[in-house]
This record gives C-alpha cells, structure tokens and sequence, in this order.
C-alpha cells in the first residue's frame, strides 16, 4: 500500500515534465497528463481509502539535507480522509480538462499549464501528508506558486493578471503567519517534526491563543474567512474552469486541514477558540452566500457560495470546539464530523458545479446571466448535472449536501439543548444564521440553475455545442458520487469516527447512537424516489389517454413577447438583495423612464466586495504611500542589490559572533 | 409561572413592537399599553401585604402613563402637524434584531448582576434591563424628538419595574419621584416640540445639530 | 413499527383536502355568503386528474418535474410527522431537519419548473417564494430549537410526546410565544393572508399561484393536493405543541390531534377574514418578527 502512494508521489511530477516535454515537441499534451493523473489518483486513493478502512500505514523517513528537515510522510485518517476527494476530484477535473485543453491553443503553453497543474496536485498531496514542518512549508509554497501558474494561464488578458497578482499576494501574506506558527511550535518542541508535536499541548494558555490565531489568519487566507476572501472571487473566475474546480474543491480545503492538523498541536482548546472561529463561520457563510446572491457571473457566484461554505464548516469546526470546552463532547465530535463531511461533500458538488460553468462558459462564450438563458435544451447533459449539483449544494434530500447540513443542524441542536446558557445561546444562533444561509443558497442557486438553463434564450446566439463524452464522464462521476454518498452517506460513519480520534481519543466512542440519523436519511431517500417514480409513471398513464397540447407560455394576451422579457438575474434577486443591502452596498445606476413617452431607460446594478473596497482597497493605497519613501532604495541596478544582501550577511554574521 | 410573568412577558413583547413599528400612532398606543400593563405590577407584587400606597402608586401610574402621557402625545402630533412615519436611523428589522441582541445581553447581564433585594420573578432584572436598554436605542435610532420622548418614556417603564418588583418597602418613595420627573418631562417636551415645530416647521433633531454654535 | 403510526398519515391523505375546505367555508360565512361546497377540493382534484394537459414549447423535463418531486417530498414528508400524541412513522434525532429539507426540495422543484416556462409573471412568483422562504425558515427553526430546549428532545414525536401540561403551567408564555411564530410560519410557507392572498386575480400581486400559472391537469392536481398536505403538515406541528400527547391514551390523542387540526384551518380562515394582506415591503417584518418572538421565547426559556 505505502508503495502505491510513493508511485502516486513519483508519477504525478513524471507526467508533469514529460507533459512540459512533450508540448514542447509540438504535439497536443492533454491525453498524457490526464492519463497520468488518473493512474496517480487511482494508485494514491487505494492506499488512503485503505486507510479510512482501518488500514494502518507505517511512515516513512527520508533524509532531506536542509538542516531541521526531513522527508517525513505519514498517512493517517484525517489525512486520508482529505486525500480521497483530492484524488477523485484531481482525476476528473484532468479528464475533463483533457476535453477542455484539446485544441486551438498552442501545445507549449498547454505542456506548461499541465505541468503545473500535476505540479499543484503533487503539492497539495504533499500538503496532507507531510510530518515535518519545512518540508509542509515547502509544499504549501509549492501550492501556492503552481497554483498561481494556473490561475494566470490565459496571461495576456489583464482581467486575468491582476486576480493572479491579488491571490499571491494574499497567499504569500497568510504564508508568512505559518512560518511564523511553526517556527515557534518547532522551537518550543526543539524538533521540526511533527510527531514530537502532537499531543504534548503549549504549557502557556497565552502562547496557546497567540498560535491559534495565527493559524487561523494563516490557514484562514487559504480557506477564505472573511476578510481574507477577497482572492477567491477574483482568481476562481480567471482561471480555467477545471482549475477552478480544483482550487475550490480542494485548495481551499487544505486550509481547514491545516487548521484542524494545528489544534492536535495546541493541546486542550479554550472556549473562546471555538467561539472565535464559530463567529467567523457565521460571518464568512452568510457574507458569501449573500453576495453570492448578488452576483452577475457564473463563476464569480460559485466562488462566493465556495466562501459561504468554507463558512459553514469554520461554524462547524468553532461550535463543536465551544461545546468541546464546555461540558458536551458530544457537540464537540458532532461539530467537527459535520466540518469534515461537508468538505468532503462540498468537493464532489462545487466541483461539479464549476465543470458544469466550464461547459457554459465553452459553449456559450460568456458566463454574465443575463447573456444566458434555455440552455438546457442544447446542453441537456449539462444541465441536469448542474441541476444535480445545485441541489446537493442546496443541502437539499436526498443528496449528499443534505447530509452534511443534517450534522451541522444535529450540532446547533445538540448544544440547544446544553444545561450551559452561553453554549445554548451560541447554538440558537447557529440554527438561525444556519437555516438563513440555507435558504439563501436555494435562493442562490434557483437562480443560478434557472436563469442559466431554464426558459429562453436571453441572448440569440449561435447554437451552443454540448461537451465532449470524456468531458461528460467527468461530470458524471461527481454527480455520482454526489448522489451515492447522499444514499450511502450512513457508511462513512465508521471512517468519520477514525478520523475524529486523531483530534481526541476518547472521540469516537462519542458518535451518535446507531442507528444513526444518516440510515433513517437514506431510508427517506429510497422513499422518496420510490414517490417520484410512482408518482411519474401515474401522471404518464393519466395522460397517456388525453390530448397533450404544446403552445406558448401564458403571455396574460400580449401580443409580442420576447425573451428579453423574462424576469432577469437581477431582479430575481432583488428581493433579498435590497433585503441586505446594508451588507451588500451594491451599486445602482438608474435612468428612469421619464415623460409620457418613455424611450431609453438603463438600470445596471454590480454588487463589488465590501472588504475588498471597504478594507483591502484603503489598507493597500496607505501602504503604498507609506512606503513610497523607500522607493530611493530599489533602484533596479544589479550590483546595489548584491551591495544590500552582502551587508545584510555581515551584519548577521556579526550579530551571531557578538 | 403566575400573573407577574405574564405582564413581564408582555412588557417585552410591546417593547419589541416598539421596535419594528413604523407609525408614530402606534407607538404612542403601545407606549400607553405597556404603561397600563404596568400599572398592576406594583399590585401583585404586593399581593400579601396591600397597603394604600401601593393602590396609589398603581392607580397614578396607569392614570398618568396609559391616558395622560398618550393624550398629551398625541396633542402635539396633531399640533405639529406630523407625518405618520417613524424616520429612523435603524431599518426597523435591524431594530427588531438589535432587539432581541439586547434581550440576550440583559439575560445576561441580568443574571451576573448582583441584586442585593429580594425581587418578584427571575425575570424581573432582566426585563427591566432590556426596557432600559430598548429605550435607549429608541433614543438612539430614531430621529424625532417625539420618539425620544416615547425612548425616554420605555427607560422610565424599565425603572419602573425594577422598583415595583423589589419587595422592600423605600424604592415606592423614590419610584413617584420619577413619575414626577418623567411627567414634567413629558410635559415640557410636549410643549417644546410645539413650539420649535411652530418655529422652524420640522422637528427633527438632527436639523437641531444646526444650531450647536 | 407501530400500526398505531400509520393511521396519521392515512387520515393527512384521505382528509387535507378538506382544510381548504373549512378555511373557504369559515372565510364565506363572515362574509355572509353560504360558500362552496366543503369538499369543493374534491372535486376540483378529481376533475384535474381527468383532464389532459397543455405545455409552453419553451418548457423542459423540469417542468413536468416539478410537481411530481414537489409532490413526492411533501408525502415523504408526512411519515416524519406525528398528530396529536400518535408518533410519526419516522422517527429519528433531528427529523425535522430533514422535514425543512423535504420541504425545501418541493420548494426548489417548483421555483425551478416556475422559471422553465421563461414566463417574467412566474419569474416574479418564484423569487418572491424563494424570497419568502429564506426568511420564514429561520423562523421555524428557531421555534423548534425553543421547542427541543423545552421538551429536551430532538425528534417531533419526542418533542409532542414529552411537552405537557406540566410545560404549559410552568412556561406558558414561552410555549405560547412558539405556537404565534410558528402560526405565523404557517401562515407565510402556506402562501395565506397575510403575507399571499390564495383569491387574487391579478398576475402581479400572487405570490404561490403565479409560479403554477401554466400548470394544468394532473400536474396542477399534483400542486393542489401538494399545497393541501404542506398545509396539513404545519397544522398538525402546531396542534402537536399544544395538546398534552402524554397524558392522553392513543385514540384520545388521535381525535384530539384531528380536532386540533381542523381548529388550526378555522384559525387560518378567521385570519383571513379580519385581516388585510400585507403590503409586500412588510412580509420580512412580520417574518423576522416570528423569529424574534421564537428566539425571546429561548431567552424566556433559559435557566
């Protein structure tokens, strides 16, 4: 098993060079890449799905000439438990990017782009399963750089540039707190492993808060906490769209592993952590749900609701830490399976989702809603599997989104009920928060499913072409998944309860009751399919012996309708938006109708992010000010370069002979 | 769970219509409600041991409060001539909200709260609480001068409660001495508003900002 | 599995049409007419069933969808509910997260078979429902947490079973404070006055019948009989809070839930015959308002 998983490491760089080689050459790289991707993603998820079995693995040790560092890799179950969707995820985001990437754009560029895109895989997989803290370093550098590489692919449109400079920027910012992190738990453990790490807890309480607030800034630029958000709905819509399935299925997910991978660093949490990171939760969910809402771009919306829900299990994660601190464990093991679900679950439909935008984007040219509209009579497949993943995103029954909103539920419930008043409270205010984000999102989605596919066409353009068979397979899979887990969600409990001892052993003894809520779940799911069935083929028979007549919508007796007509986007969402408006500070720009004639009337809404123009946009443009007076120093002369690094070294090296 | 919780329950019920309500004639109404409500608290809380002077104090609160005080407001509605709307600072559901915010936090604070007498219900100290604090939003939040006066009418209601629902005897003393204050008060505000509503044709106060130097 | 638990669901198939029944029937005698028939539902759905259909040439499968999903949720949904005392089918912790989400798929199948048709009248329909919804679940699930906290239980057959008289004597105005919220809640996830108004004419001022304009036949029958039982449902949640289902024996329980519920339906046509409807801008107040009596009802209910 362990050399399945070394193969995995050592193939998916091979098929990134040799990709890289090959486009090179001049012929067409994508067929390759993907092979290899897959063959690593079937040879990496044997041994982690092993692994969440009850498979044990032994570690392995390198030697790493970097002083303190190790080649350290270690596959337990929190690891595997991220692993799995990684692989799945990888693999069908390459074949279809393999449909995606087939032709017209020149094969060195394409060799480069698969190189990184292996390059971003073998990274995140080192992310999960690195045990040493240089070498985690190493790879979450790596990530963040090939993934950067990706996100500026289409590099000569400047709408692509500057989300690429806006991710690094933040990425190197949230980096540089890690450093900052693990150096100070390498030096107090005198070891830069992570095995003399866990367990051992940080002797001061101060020491302890000071480092999880650095984990939670460090990790939480990756995973996207408000405000460190403002690089998802800029970067998700610039790169490709198999990439940004990618990043929001799993990249982002490496910061909620960081995250709980810290706290078995930190020892015994302290109730303000988890009421830190619930507030956090909340906020992050219902600021990205709302502008999620708002938006006017496919993709833009994907990646606000990707923040929504990277909100949901930072909710989850805090609640079940504060119940964790005050007396109910229960919650605790609840909070953190119900984190760890939904980022299991969020992978297989977000990354569906983003396929699905792919394949509108690729068809139609343009990802603006009110551009778009009946597409799911030219893209039939497409459609449904959007409509799938729209509803498992939803936390709809009976699929797999359900079941994790179930678990979150079952947590805010399950400290409702506490004796302890503050936990109650922080519960009631989860279910509320909770079961508004829920209904936002089917708000969110209704409209992004509808608008896009449902009824006319708002823009004539040519016929759209469906997707390629391997591009299609892709997205079936997902949705396969999405729908598999849904019914046969009850079966990962017993992994769930591997996976929740690494946080604390006594854990899983602490898992609800069997039978547990998810077989009643799935049993409703059989249920209601068995409804719909019946219930269709009883409507079929009813009309199979009636006329059934085809004709136009109800028009209310105007003569002309046309699809510009319908009801938009925009106003779709108005409701809610004008609801929110406080939050949402959206812009409107009206010309109104005026006099008893009425000719051109305009109305444009855009809803731009608050922090990026409340906080980010501020902060930058005072820094730059600020720093302006050191510009003398940069003068971009080679030699003055070399001048500061040699006296920096002098005065090191003076300082440490002092 | 007797009579005394039931009027607690109430007191925060008309607070939080208070709250999300848009038409001055209303919240004068409600005002006047809460302040009839009340008027039987200093009664039940007393129920064991009834003196006259808590007959009074009951009967001069609900006088004053539920037909005095809405009387004279709604004179100076009609004299100055005001529109029916609130114009508030604060979305009336941003109000609701910060409403039940407040009663969570006077939940709270009311149970960290040293209360060195004996008092009726467990619900007293917080419900006073949230009544002071709801008036001081309405203060707060709302432009009008006359809904501040209404603010300040809900602040006195929360004091109002405290004292009535204490079982010791001396807070009834210091509880008519605020009645007064509060009536005067109403009084001259009411006559206030007329007049700088005669003088400048509106009587928002933040166009009162004007006047500071 | 007790038989005793299959009867609920019986009686909501056999009986919800007739709740439309009663309210029409209760809201034509304060008007002073005789009204129609109390099993006029009936007889509309049996005419529905027998008649064929007529399709927009813009609508997909997911038109014809629509009400069979909507339908099939709101039935599946029925096992997870008990009537007075008799316990639900199903019953499980957290069995109302999963009634939330049945009804939130009927919800979604219908807004998405509202936006098929490419119609700007549905259109409107389905973002006011969607609208309506996001605020009004908030709601319920606050009063059900108040609920859960009260009776210590997290299954609507426990929560029925455990909320007694003792509960009524002793935190009577908390559980009095949940049954307006969810009154309320029924009011607003049942498109009645005052937040819809189920009579209007005019495209323009619906809310739920703008979104199934182009329904006819057997699919429209599916959505008539859909909104009977979703009606059915939250009556009998909120007869399951009021009546003290342990202390009764099962029958007593039983007649005593049916009474309760057909109560709830005088209640709704009372309601719609004093009140106006709400101006539109107004719904979220008295959503978040539902809420806020939900969660003071919490705070109330706090040791």
């Amino acid at each position: 098993m362990n050399a399945l998983l070394l193969v995995a490491l050592a193939l998916l760089p091979a098929t990134g060079f040799a990709a890289w080689f090959w486009g090179r050459t001049g012929r067409n790289p994508s067929g390759l890449a993907a092979a290899g991707v897959v063959a690593a993603s079937v040879f990496g998820g044997l041994p982690a799905i092993y692994v969440l079995l009850g498979g044990e693995l032994m570690p392995w040790r390198f030697p790493w000439p970097v002083p303190g560092g190790e080649f350290h890799l270690e596959t337990d179950a929190l690891t595997a438990w991220f692993l799995v969707p990684l692989f799945l995820l990888s693999a069908c985001a390459a074949v279809y990017g393999a449909g995606f990437w087939r032709n017209g754009i020149a094969t060195r560029r394409l060799g480069n782009a698969w190189l990184f895109y292996c390059l971003l895989v073998f990274a995140m997989m080192l992310v999960l399963l690195a045990r040493n803290a240089l070498l985690f370093l190493f790879a979450w550098e790596l990530m963040a750089l090939s993934s950067f590489f990706l996100v500026v692919f289409e590099q000569e449109r400047a709408t692509v540039r500057r989300p690429g400079w806006i991710y690094l920027g933040l990425s190197q910012a949230g980096a540089a707190f890690l450093f900052a992190l693990l150096l100070i738990l390498g030096h107090k453990a005198n070891s830069m492993d992570f095995t003399h790490w866990a367990w051992r807890g940080v002797d001061s309480p101060v020491l302890a808060g000071v480092l999880f607030a650095l984990a939670v800034l460090g990790f939480g630029a990756k995973a996207g906490f408000v405000p460190l958000h403002i690089w998802l709905p800029e970067a998700h819509p610039a790169a490709p769209s198999h990439v940004s399935a990618l990043m929001s299925g799993v990249l982002i997910k490496t910061g909620i592993y960081g995250l709980i991978r810290t706290l078995t660093f930190l020892g015994e949490p302290a109730a303000w952590w988890g009421g830190t990171l619930l507030g956090i939760g909340l906020l992050t969910a219902i600021f990205g749900v709302t502008f999620a809402l708002a938006q006017h771009d496919l993709k833009r919306l994907l990646a606000y609701s990707s923040v929504e829900n990277i909100g949901l299990m930072a909710a989850g994660l805090g609640l079940g830490l504060l119940g964790w601190c005050l007396g109910e464990p229960v919650v605790g093991v609840l909070g953190l399976a119900a984190a760890l679900l939904h980022a299991f679950n969020h992978t297989l439909f977000k990354g569906l989702l983003f396929l699905g935008a792919g394949s509108v984007l690729h068809a139609t040219g343009s990802r603006q809603f009110e551009d778009l509209g009946g597409l799911l009579k030219p893209l039939p497949w497409t459609g449904a599997l959007f409509g799938l993943g729209a509803v498992a995103l939803c936390g709809l029954p009976p699929l797999n989104g359900f079941l994790s909103e179930l678990l979150l539920m079952l947590t805010a419930f399950g400290s409702v009920l506490s004796p302890e008043n503050p936990l109650a409270v922080a519960g009631l205010l989860t279910v509320a928060v909770l079961a508004l984000v829920s209904g936002l999102a089917v708000a969110t989605f209704s409209k992004a499913f509808g608008v896009t596919f449902l009824g006319e066409p708002r823009k004539p353009t040519t016929t759209p072409q469906e997707n390629t068979g391997t591009m299609r397979a892709a997205m079936c899979i997902l949705a396969a998944a999405c729908v598999a887990v849904g019914f046969f969600g009850f079966m990962l409990v017993t992994p769930l309860q591997r996976v929740v001892a690494v946080l604390s052993p006594q854990f899983p003894k602490l898992f609800p009751a069997s039978p547990s809520p998810l077989v009643w779940v799935s049993g409703a799911g059989v249920a209601l399919l068995v409804l719909v069935a019946g219930l269709a083929v009883w409507r079929k028979t009813l009309l199979a012996r009636r006329t059934v007549d085809a004709t136009v919508t109800w028009d209310c007796g105007y003569a002309r309708p046309h699809p510009r007509m319908q009801y938009t986007a925009s106003s779709f969402a108005q409701p809610l938006t004008a609801l929110f408006r406080a939050l949402l500070r959206n812009r409107v720009r009206l010309s109104p109708p005026t006099g008893i004639l009425p000719t051109a009337a305009r109305l444009a809404t855009e809803a731009p992010d608050l922090c990026a123009e409340r906080l980010a946009r501020p902060l930058f443009a005072r820094l730059t000010t600020r720093l302006a007076r050191w510009r003398w120093l940069q003068h971009g002369n080679v030699q003055l370069y070399v001048l500061y690094i040699a006296l920096t070294l002098l005065a090191l090296l003076l300082w440490k002979l002092r | 769970m007797g009579w005394i919780e039931f009027i607690l329950v109430l007191v925060v019920l008309t607070n939080l219509k208070l709250l999300a309500s848009s038409r001055l004639g209303a919240s004068i109404r409600v005002v006047a409600r809460q302040g009839l409500i009340l008027g039987a608290l200093p009664l039940l809380a007393h129920q064991d041991a009834l003196s006259l002077q808590h007959v009074a104090l009951a009967a001069g609160s609900g006088v004053i409060k539920g037909g005095v005080f809405p009387w004279l407001l709604f004179r100076a509605v009609r004299e100055a001539e005001l529109t029916r709307e609130v114009e508030p600072y604060v979305g009336y559901l941003t109000s609701l909200l910060a409403g039940v915010g407040a009663l969570g936090a006077a939940f709270w604070m009311g149970t960290r709260l040293p209360v060195p007498v004996e008092v009726v219900s467990r619900w007293l100290v917080p419900v006073a609480m949230f009544s002071i604090l709801s008036g001081l939003f309405l203060i707060i939040s709302r432009k009008r001068a006359l809904n501040q006066v209404l603010g300040f009418l809900v602040l006195e209601n929360g004091v109002f409660t405290f004292g009535a629902g204490v079982l010791v005897e001396t807070p009834q003393l210091v509880e008519v001495g605020v009645l007064l204050d509060v009536f005067v008060g109403v009084f001259v505000m009411g006559i206030i508003i007329f007049h700088i509503n005669r003088e400048f044709d509106h009587i928002d106060t933040d166009q009162l900002s004007a006047l500071k130097d | 599995m007790n038989l005793l638990s299959l009867i609920p669901p019986v009686l909501a198939l056999i009986l919800s049409p007739l709740l439309l029944g009663v309210i029409n029937r209760v809201k034509a005698r304060f008007a002073g007419r005789r009204g129609p028939p109390l099993l006029q539902v009936y007889y509309d759905l049996a005419k529905l069933l027998r008649k064929g259909a007529v399709y927009s040439r813009t609508t997909t499968w997911v038109f014809r969808a629509g009400p069979v999903v909507g339908l099939a949720a709101v039935l599946t949904a029925l096992c997870l509910m008990p009537l007075g005392g008799v316990p639900a089918l199903w019953k499980f912790p957290g069995d109302f997260i999963l009634l939330t989400g049945l009804l939130g798929l009927m919800r979604f199948a219908m807004v998405g078979a509202a936006l098929d048709t490419g119609s700007s009248f549905e259109g409107m329909g389905a973002s006011r429902e969607v609208w309506i919804s996001a605020l009004a679940e908030p709601a319920l699930l606050v009063a059900l947490a108040t609920l859960a906290r009260q009776a210590q239980e997290l299954s609507l057959t426990r929560i029925c079973a455990a909320l007694s008289e003792q509960h009524w004597l002793h935190t009577g105005p908390v559980l009095a404070l949940v049954v307006v919220a969810l009154g309320l809640v029924l009011l607003a996830e049942n498109a009645r006055i005052p937040v819809d108004d189920p009579n209007t004419h005019l495209e323009l001022t619906m809310i739920h019948e703008v979104m199934v304009l182009d329904h006819g036949g057997p699919d429209f029958a599916f959505i008539l009989y859909g909104a009977a039982l979703k009606l059915w449902l939250f009556a009998a949640l909120v007869t399951g809070m009021v009546i003290p289902a342990g202390s009764l024996s099962p029958w007593p329980n039983l007649v005593a839930g049916l009474g309760g519920v057909f109560l709830v339906a005088i209640g709704v046509g009372v309601v719609e015959s004093v009140m106006a409807r709400l101006r539109l801008l107004i719904v979220p107040q008295l959503l978040v308002g539902a809420g806020a009596l939900a969660a003071t009802a919490f705070l109330l209910g706090l040791k």
